[in-house]
């Protein structure tokens, strides 16, 4: 503090902290401590709201409890987000190491810029192209029977596997960047060491390119998974009435009941879910924070 | 490496970018499709007319000019907040600063479903109805965070004996920020400017919550593919996809440019 002080004077210290405080304080702490709290309170009728009912209960959360379905698709949000994380990253892991380690430098550039077209158009856009890909009279289905793979259509939106699909697409270049950034930065010369001393192409990667990689698969996974479990547009656009999302349930909850505490109970749960994948991630992978946001 | 696994490697590289760009292609041909429907198939002729009917569609456009105010009031906030905090977090050290560094990181990392909604919850306390305005603050408390990383990586190439320098032959404060440090700042304050337009033009889940009653692009969109579909919006994602390669071309022509000037010195 007395080094910024230093540096920039009075003023200007005044101003770099005020401008941190409203960040961290207004619009990150207080907002989460409100949605706590709330969590915690009945659903009242505006005339009733700091009368005798309005008293701290655990209702909400036992209305979570209470209803199986509600676990279900809470559970199944978490599994089928980690399908997702690791689908990405069986497919981005050869293809990161072969950019970082085989493309010529000349070229990468152009590369990157191809791949990052998806992800300027926006989210909303790549969840929609999979829903024309994937409808029953659709291109997909339209290919598959005309090269005699399948005889009949296939209704693909139903259960989990259009999900699965449109939020592999959507998030799969989230993986791509943090697993090579991390490559990148790996001594080619140990892999030629490597390979002089006659280990076998599995054995280096199984012990010098993963190893290397973690800080990026971790942030990749944590990235990948957060953004599954939280997304709203590619369930509710490609899911099914048999395959519900987490993020739905507290969407109805805040919209079509407009009952915001059990709202707030249901966000705060995905808020607990998220924090304990990021800090099971960082446990597994012996990564720190600044590892996995980069 | 031998020469059989490169061309593999190179067979799955070409396999990804189709990947990646066919869905964008079959979308966007929807969108010449004579069918009420978006599709491909069956082919019905060719036609102009959603992108006529996209023109005509004043909600959309609406939306359209929220989406560009919104994002350009996120720019405007979260820049001075992410080098504010930069500034900070690098000046200090020890407990405070990984303290600091794990609030300011932690927005990142929480859905956006629930920045929504402790952004509408808070503000609803205060008495501030959810519009435009709440999905702004939700942004920022996210985006400012990519704007401090981006910042801080910059710093860390900073040289402070430049701005002892300047203090001791008799710059103000002032002066130092603005002839010393932003200079050095400058890329990752534009890159970060970047970043923080795109992210608030692509939210969705933020600006779901705490929207009210008004329109951005996405949620327009969204509320569009759930209500009743026509290929309008094929017409939109083609005018999107466009847009996006043509600031690739002109970043990649400028690119290479620089590159041939480099080389021929």
């Amino acid at each position: 503090m007395k080094d910024l002080l230093n540096r920039y004077g009075l003023p200007l210290t005044t101003l770099i902290c005020l401008l941190v405080a409203f960040w961290l304080l207004v619009l990150v702490i207080l907002p989460n401590l409100y949605l706590f709290e709330n969590s915690f309170r009945p659903y009242l009728p505006v005339q009733e709201m700091g009368g005798p009912k309005d008293v701290y209960t655990l209702k909400n959360y036992l209305t979570f409890v209470e209803s199986p379905i509600h676990i279900t698709v809470f559970f199944s949000t978490i599994l089928y987000s980690c399908v997702v994380t690791v689908i990405c990253f069986a497919i981005t892991y050869p293809l990161a190491y072969y950019l970082a380690k085989n493309v010529s430098v000349r070229s990468l550039p152009t590369l990157f810029l191809i791949l990052t077209i998806p992800l300027w158009v926006s989210e909303i856009m790549r969840s929609f192209a999979w829903f024309i890909i994937l409808s029953l009279r659709g291109p997909l289905n339209f290919f598959l029977v005309n090269l005699d793979i399948i005889d009949k259509p296939i209704r693909w939106m139903t259960g989990f596997r259009s999900v699965i699909i449109g939020l592999v697409y959507t998030y799969v270049l989230f993986m791509l960047f943090p697993i090579y950034n991390a490559i990148q930065s790996l001594d080619t010369n140990q892999l030629e060491a490597a390979e002089d001393l006659g280990a076998p192409w599995w054995r280096i990667h199984w012990r010098i390119v993963l190893p290397h990689s973690k800080p990026g698969i971790a942030s990749g996974s944590v990235m990948v998974f957060m953004l599954s479990a939280g997304s709203i547009l590619v369930p509710t656009l490609l899911a099914s009435t048999n395959s519900r999302w987490f993020t739905e349930i507290i969407q109805q909850w805040m919209f079509e009941s407009l009952d915001w505490n059990t709202g707030s109970a249901y966000a705060f749960l995905l808020l607990i879910l998220c924090t304990v994948f990021v800090t099971l991630v960082m446990k597994i992978f012996r990564v720190k924070l600044s590892d996995i946001a980069k | 490496m031998t020469r059989k696994s490169d061309w593999l490697f190179r067979l799955y590289l070409i396999l990804f970018l189709a990947y990646m760009l066919l869905p964008l292609i079959i979308m966007g041909g929807a969108a010449f499709n004579d069918s009420r429907f978006p599709s491909v198939y069956p082919w019905q002729g060719f036609t102009w007319n959603w992108f006529i009917e996209l023109w005509n569609d004043t909600r959309l456009l609406n939306s359209f000019r929220n989406t560009l105010m919104v994002a350009v009031a996120v720019v405007v906030i979260s820049v001075p907040i992410g080098t504010a905090s930069a500034i900070l977090v690098n000046s200090v050290a020890g407990a405070v600063r990984s303290t600091l560094y794990g609030l300011m990181v932690a927005p990142i990392l929480i859905p956006g479903a629930v920045i929504g909604i402790s952004t509408l919850l808070f503000w609803n306390t205060m008495s501030v109805a959810p519009g435009l305005h709440l999905s702004v603050l939700g942004q920022v408390s996210y985006i400012s965070a990519f704007v401090m990383l981006l910042v801080l990586a910059r710093l860390q190439s900073f040289d402070r004996s430049l701005e002892e320098a300047a203090l001791d032959l008799g710059a103000s404060h002032a002066q130092v920020v603005r002839r010393v440090l932003l200079p050095h700042l400058y890329p990752a304050l534009g890159a970060g400017a970047a970043i923080a337009f795109f992210q608030s033009i692509e939210n969705f889940n933020v600006t779901l919550f705490t929207r009210g009653p008004y329109d951005t692009l996405t949620v327009y969109v969204f509320s569009r593919v759930r209500s009743g579909i026509t290929p309008t919006i094929n017409a939109l994602a083609v005018l999107m996809i466009l847009f996006t390669i043509a600031a690739i071309v002109i970043v990649e022509v400028a690119r290479l440019r620089e590159e041939r000037r480099l080389s021929a010195k």
